[in-house]
């Protein structure tokens, strides 16, 4: 797997921290030659509440999809409470376009490791599972050798570093379902159960693993706390966009010269991290279309992208959200019809099947893209369609049934020519029979 | 019908959980590296082992898409076919394999050699197209890369 490629490196004076330029550095005594769980042992020195003081300063927000505020979730959890508290990491990354959890767990597995051990000392929790979608079978293995590692070197277990801090990390292994990427579908499928999303409330920070405090944080967005804790807030709330700062990690995929994993500010613009970083189009063609942050965000035309930068407000301002940070990009020529069909597919078989909204709708919004997809569409199926995404947003337990609907109605609101041509081409093909 | 081994991993395990349900996923899947599937009676084993109801288990399996009720080929080709995986090209790799196999996407060949699946993303757009078998990912796939591959495994 290629990592950001160095000749990436000459475009920003960013030295990155989240996957730093170390050899080696996922081997345990790579990782302590070079600071690594320095920020533990500082952590450990301070009081619970400094430890969410310094998070929620920081303004560090989740890097999971929903940009939540780290440090205020944290601050949900019960201090006093008579029941376990737990942790869960979501590695379950399965949002099309996403592929950045992964180099994380590959390149630096200890620094999500002593964030999730921060993470653990700051909440008062004593068990940590890291969720990790079934198919990084191999990747699961290598945060295994890493935590392994961890436990010999006494930074997990009973009485961390000889302090009074006792904590212990499991993977849990997925086995094949978008879903449970959602937090609540998480918990379920860690307590043995079916994937289903859970009405809220009750939130997560008092009803969640078996009906216990319970916080729910990404893999990237964890692996950012040691850094704040090394370099203090102030630091680090100057980085990138001033209301979502810090590095972030963006994945370019699709119709792009050097498709990968780029850490940078947040904030760069979109369409220099398009063109520079990821190498530009392909033979020079224009951008038609763009999902900035997986397929759930909502799709951006490839002549408004002019000034739209990779941070919260900026794409909440242009109509969409940086999701994941997963963009794709897809060329003049390509068939966004296909594109939306496929993405419907997608969300039609991944549907829990719970909510009636979502299972029925996003089965009939993947028939009726079949048809213009086939060129057997009616100017009438574009209103339908619109019509079936509208009546899932908001109407459903989870958040699937508004990813669902978002791509699908984006792309008719944007690009309705697409639809409408794809009509005319209907009628010519019907009457030619 | 769990090894040894296994036995004593679930043992270790059961420390890490206050309940034994959450054993469920971690005991299937042992199940299922070890047997290649999940039958019917090995369900209800793993029931007994951990004292949760046939019915559960039964509801758990049929839920996740990589725990398998039936016996599946041998080597079990999933092609990764979302979106960014289809912009660079993975509809014309799933065709070539198709031919190449003689089977089609959802079967499994008649000597039980290969079974072939369109898979959802599996978080490898930036080396797209992919196709995964068993554990390992094969990325950045040409048409010359899958036939190598295939030869290999033959």
């Amino acid at each position: 797997m290629s990592l950001q490629p160095a000749n990436t490196e000459k475009l920003t004076t960013w030295k990155r921290v989240i996957l730093p330029e170390v050899p080696d550095l996922h081997k345990i005594d790579v990782y302590r030659a070079n600071e690594g769980y320095l920020a533990l042992k500082k952590a450990l020195e301070m009081k619970p509440d400094e430890v969410i003081d310094e998070v929620k300063k920081s303004n560090l927000r989740g890097r999971g999809g929903a940009c939540f505020p780290t440090g205020l979730k944290w601050s949900f959890m019960p201090k006093n409470s008579d029941k376990p508290k737990y942790l869960c990491v979501n590695g379950d990354e399965s949002e099309p376009g996403t592929f950045k959890d992964r180099q994380i767990i590959e390149f630096n597995p200890h620094l999500l490791i002593e964030g999730t051990l921060i993470a653990c000392y700051a909440m008062g929790i004593t068990a940590a599972y890291i969720y990790m979608r079934g198919e990084y079978s191999k990747w699961n293995k290598m945060l295994q050798k890493a935590i392994d590692d961890a436990y010999t070197n006494g930074l997990i277990g009973e009485k961390i570093l000889g302090t009074n801090f006792s904590t212990h990390i499991t993977i849990h292994r997925g086995a094949g379902a978008y879903i449970c990427g959602e937090e609540s579908a998480l918990m379920n499928s860690i307590e043995g159960g079916r994937g289903y999303p859970r009405v809220r409330p009750p939130f997560p920070a008092q009803f969640g693993l078996w009906g216990c405090p319970t916080t729910i944080n990404n893999v990237e967005t964890i692996s950012n706390i040691p850094i704040i804790i090394n370099n203090g807030w102030e630091w680090y709330s100057q980085i990138g966009a001033v209301k979502h700062p810090g590095p972030i990690l963006v994945g370019v995929s699709g119709h792009v010269n050097n498709p990968g994993v780029f850490e940078m500010p947040t904030g760069e613009p979109l369409l220099e991290i398009i063109h520079k970083w990821a190498g530009g189009i392909p033979g020079n063609k224009g951008i038609k279309a763009v999902f900035p942050g997986g397929s759930s965000t909502m799709i951006l035309r490839g002549d408004q992208l002019e000034d739209i930068r990779m941070d919260v407000d900026s794409l909440k301002a242009a109509g969409s959200s940086v999701g994941t940070a997963g963009v794709i990009v897809m060329d003049s020529d390509t068939d966004l019809i296909q594109v939306i069909t496929r993405i419907a597919e997608f969300y039609y078989r991944e549907s829990c099947g719970q909510c009636t909204p979502c299972r029925e709708g996003t089965v009939w919004m993947y028939k009726i893209l079949k048809r213009f997809e086939h060129y057997e569409a009616n100017l009438e199926d574009i209103d339908l369609l619109m019509d079936i995404a509208n009546n899932i947003e908001g109407n459903t337990i989870c958040a699937l049934g508004d990813a669902a609907a978002w791509p699908v109605q984006s792309m008719i609101k944007r690009f309705p020519k697409e639809f409408e041509k794809r009509v005319r081409q209907s009628r010519v093909r019907l009457e030619s029979y | 019908m769990l090894s040894e081994s296994n036995l004593n991993k679930v043992e270790e395990l059961k420390k890490r959980y206050p309940t034994s349900q959450a054993l469920v996923l971690p005991v299937l899947w042992m199940i299922q590296e070890q047997e290649g599937y999940i039958s019917e009676e090995s369900m209800k084993y793993a029931g007994t082992l951990l004292g949760i109801p046939f019915s559960h288990i039964l509801s758990v399996v049929t839920f996740y898409s990589m725990l398998q009720n039936k016996a599946i080929g041998k080597h079990h080709i999933e092609v990764c076919t979302n979106v960014s995986c289809m912009l660079r090209g993975s509809g014309k790799i799933l065709e070539h394999i198709e031919k190449r196999l003689g089977i089609t996407v959802g079967e499994i060949s008649q000597d039980k050699k290969w079974m072939l699946s369109e898979a959802e993303c599996l978080g490898s757009c930036g080396t797209a197209p992919m196709l995964s078998i068993e554990d390992e990912y094969y990325e950045n796939l040409t048409m010359e890369k899958v036939d190598k591959l295939i030869d290999s495994l033959q």
